[in-house]
């Protein structure tokens, strides 16, 4: 009995254990930022789908993010010409896994995938924290390596607008050798609003979905009320 | 009562009557309608917890019917499709996308299925503690036993359907478990799975067992557990039976129609708890990563073993206790007696009829006893499923040990502790608490 009062005292701690082991930064974006989401689209076509597919979305979807369809195919189309077309990568995954070691996951519902169990959210924090935490590393085949997802086979593909970091091996710390395009709080903005569509095309509707719900809820507690009253009137008279 | 209606219609057969009494001398539609709900004579005080066994139907009603819609979409086909993407998957993804209103018809049906084993997990503890199982309701028990294993086989079939990383290494791991069976297990694993690994033969043979095996199977102990339940009468909150009080008519003093009575109240059940249901699938249909498991959102990889492979969490307080034996007997792998024990954890609840020897039914006029067993064994049940969340460690493997210990010791102690209590008098008639 001592030792299952004991055993049940650290039945906590073994869930603190299973977390991950790399702090993650909050993912500081939210879907309903429009304008995010649209610039979140325009870095996703031209950093992210050469390599990754989202084969799971089409093209036409984009016009959710307030995009005509003229706008979606002048500025997010460069490998389908069907507005209804999947966004697909070109690129044939047997290839990829020659060039990369591992065939490039389909990224359109990576957000998802990247959660965890008891924090689904978890996901855009991972990715937030992942793709800000590209390193030189000249042991590796491209040069690059990461403190999240260590000897990764991705390289560092927003470097230009990032620059390149380096990692302090006595503080495990990431500092900034080359400055990039970007301001580093613009960088991180950048970041966020790439992530902010990651999530969103993992669930394009899940907007709609959230408010579809307070119209439901509200529904039910109305027909909560009337059915209260007709078991009360039914039931008034069984003691 | 139908032959006399015959004599309501003219000699060339023709209506005469109404439709009903048309239909009545052909079909027994009012005497069905009569002895299962307007003269079903239910105890007057029920409580809280017997809301779950019309909930269950509830449930089983959302997926069926959202079942229907989903397999209009579905394809369950592990071949991969021009994107590198299993197809399974890939229609999937494709019903919360682009069918309309898909995304909630999935949704439903993923929530439906936790909800379901949260309603049935209620609807039993429900019968323990109010002994709904003791004489002479030992039938319709044993066929609710029936439909909580359906339900298992049901759930693990389904989950498969969307073909991910956790659907396919769960099956996996569930199916090798039947290899650790004595002489026949290797071939009994490659019978189930018709293949050397889980692959396109699992997932459609799971697809047909998931849509159409099991849904009838469980359709049938459904019919046969209200049926059989219709027969005896329902137990109630104060174990009294009702139908030992009759007026002169023959109805039970103490008994109310089910319809209206029931209904109506059934019918505020049903808003509440579909306020709870919608809560969930509007604002959080992953239910934390536990209703819909995140690994799941990578398509099923053969060649990349997930770190981690975790059941849907109804299952866990089973595997808990599969993983808590890691001993091996008179030559037997560990293994198999983690199959026997996991087995028999679920199966042990047919015999409660005859374990419990107490001499009064509900869990009101028993002793300190009863309650902290059932006490006891309700923390044991959510220790064992948090455990089986969790990766293995040793100190898990310990906890649970002790957990699947007091478990079975619930159970296999009951004849005894049952009897040992403190009992107070039962009353003649309910009591309106």
């Amino acid at each position: 009995m001592k030792k299952f009062l004991i055993a049940l005292l650290f039945a906590p701690m073994l869930a603190l254990a299973s977390g991950g082991n790399v702090h993650l930064d909050k993912w500081p974006g939210s879907v309903s930022d429009k304008a995010a989401l649209q610039n979140g689209a325009k870095l996703f076509v031209n950093y992210c789908l050469n390599c990754h597919g989202a084969s799971y979305m089409r093209y036409k979807n984009l016009m959710d993010l307030g995009l005509t369809e003229q706008q979606v195919k002048d500025n997010l189309m460069f490998t389908s010409d069907k507005i209804g077309g999947l966004m697909a990568v070109a690129a044939r995954s047997d290839e990829q896994k020659q060039w990369f070691g591992a065939t490039p996951p389909d990224l359109t519902i990576i957000a998802r995938a990247r959660g965890e169990a008891g924090n689904a959210g978890a996901g855009a924090d991972w990715l937030y924290t992942y793709l800000r935490s590209f390193y030189r590393d000249e042991n590796r085949p491209t040069g690059w390596n990461n403190v999240v997802f260590e000897n990764v086979g991705m390289p560092h593909v927003l470097y230009g607008l990032q620059g390149q970091q380096v990692l302090n091996h006595e503080t495990h710390k990431l500092e900034l050798a080359v400055p990039g395009q970007l301001a580093p709080a613009e960088f991180d903005k950048a970041v966020s609003d790439l992530v902010g569509f990651m999530v969103w095309m993992g669930e394009p509707q899940q907007e709609f979905r959230r408010t579809l719900g307070f119209y439901v809820l509200a529904f039910l507690a109305v027909l909560f009320v009337v059915s209260y009253a007709l078991k009360k009137e039914y039931w008034k008279d069984i003691h | 009562m139908a032959a006399g209606n015959f004599e309501k219609y003219k000699s060339d057969g023709s209506l005469g009557g109404n439709l009903l009494e048309w239909v009545d001398a052909r079909f027994p539609a009012t005497a069905m309608w009569r002895g299962h709900l307007s003269e079903y004579y239910a105890p007057k005080n029920f409580n809280f917890w017997y809301f779950f066994g019309s909930l269950a139907l509830l449930v089983l009603v959302i997926q069926i019917v959202t079942g229907i819609f989903l397999v209009m979409h579905y394809k369950p086909d592990a071949a991969l499709n021009a994107n590198g993407v299993p197809v399974a998957f890939a229609s999937v993804e494709y019903i919360m996308r682009d069918v309309p209103g898909g995304w909630l018809i999935r949704y439903m049906h993923s929530t439906g299925a936790s909800a379901f084993f949260i309603v049935v997990y209620l609807h039993m503890f429900r019968g323990l503690i109010y002994g709904s199982y003791r004489k002479p309701r030992e039938l319709t028990w044993l066929f609710g036993v029936g439909i909580f294993l359906c339900l298992m086989g049901e759930a693990f079939f389904g989950y498969l359907l969307p073909w991910g990383q956790m659907s396919y290494w769960g099956a996996q791991v569930i199916v090798n478990l039947f290899s650790a069976i004595p002489v026949i297990g290797s071939d009994l694993s490659l019978i189930i799975r018709g293949d050397f690994v889980v692959g396109d033969a699992t997932l459609n043979r799971f697809f047909s067992f998931h849509v159409i095996a099991f849904p009838l199977v469980l359709i049938g102990l459904v019919a046969a557990h209200v049926l059989a339940l219709h027969e005896t009468g329902s137990n109630n909150p104060d174990g009294v039976e009702i139908k030992a009080n009759k007026d002169e008519n023959g109805i039970p003093r103490d008994g109310i129609p089910f319809h209206p009575y029931y209904t109506v109240k059934d019918i505020v059940g049903v808003v509440v708890f579909l306020m709870v249901f919608s809560a969930v699938m509007f604002w959080a249909p992953e239910g934390g990563g536990y209703f819909l498991e995140t690994p799941n959102f990578y398509p099923a990889d053969p060649l990349k073993t997930p770190p981690h492979i975790a059941p849907v969490w109804y299952f866990t307080p089973f595997y808990s206790i599969l993983r808590a034996m890691v001993w091996n007997f008179f030559g037997l792998d560990a293994k198999f007696w983690g199959v026997v024990a996991m087995g028999a954890s679920v199966v042990i609840f047919a015999f409660l009829p005859w374990l419990d020897r107490s001499p009064v039914k509900s869990i009101r006029y028993r002793g300190p006893i009863t309650k902290v067993m059932i006490t006891i064994f309700v923390i044991c049940f959510f220790i064992l499923g948090y455990l089986g969340t969790l990766s293995p460690s040793p100190m898990g493997e310990l906890v649970s040990q002790v957990c699947t210990v007091f478990y079975f010791g619930f159970f296999l102690g009951m004849p005894w502790w049952s009897r040992m209590d403190k009992f107070k008098p039962v009353p003649d008639r309910v009591t309106m608490k």
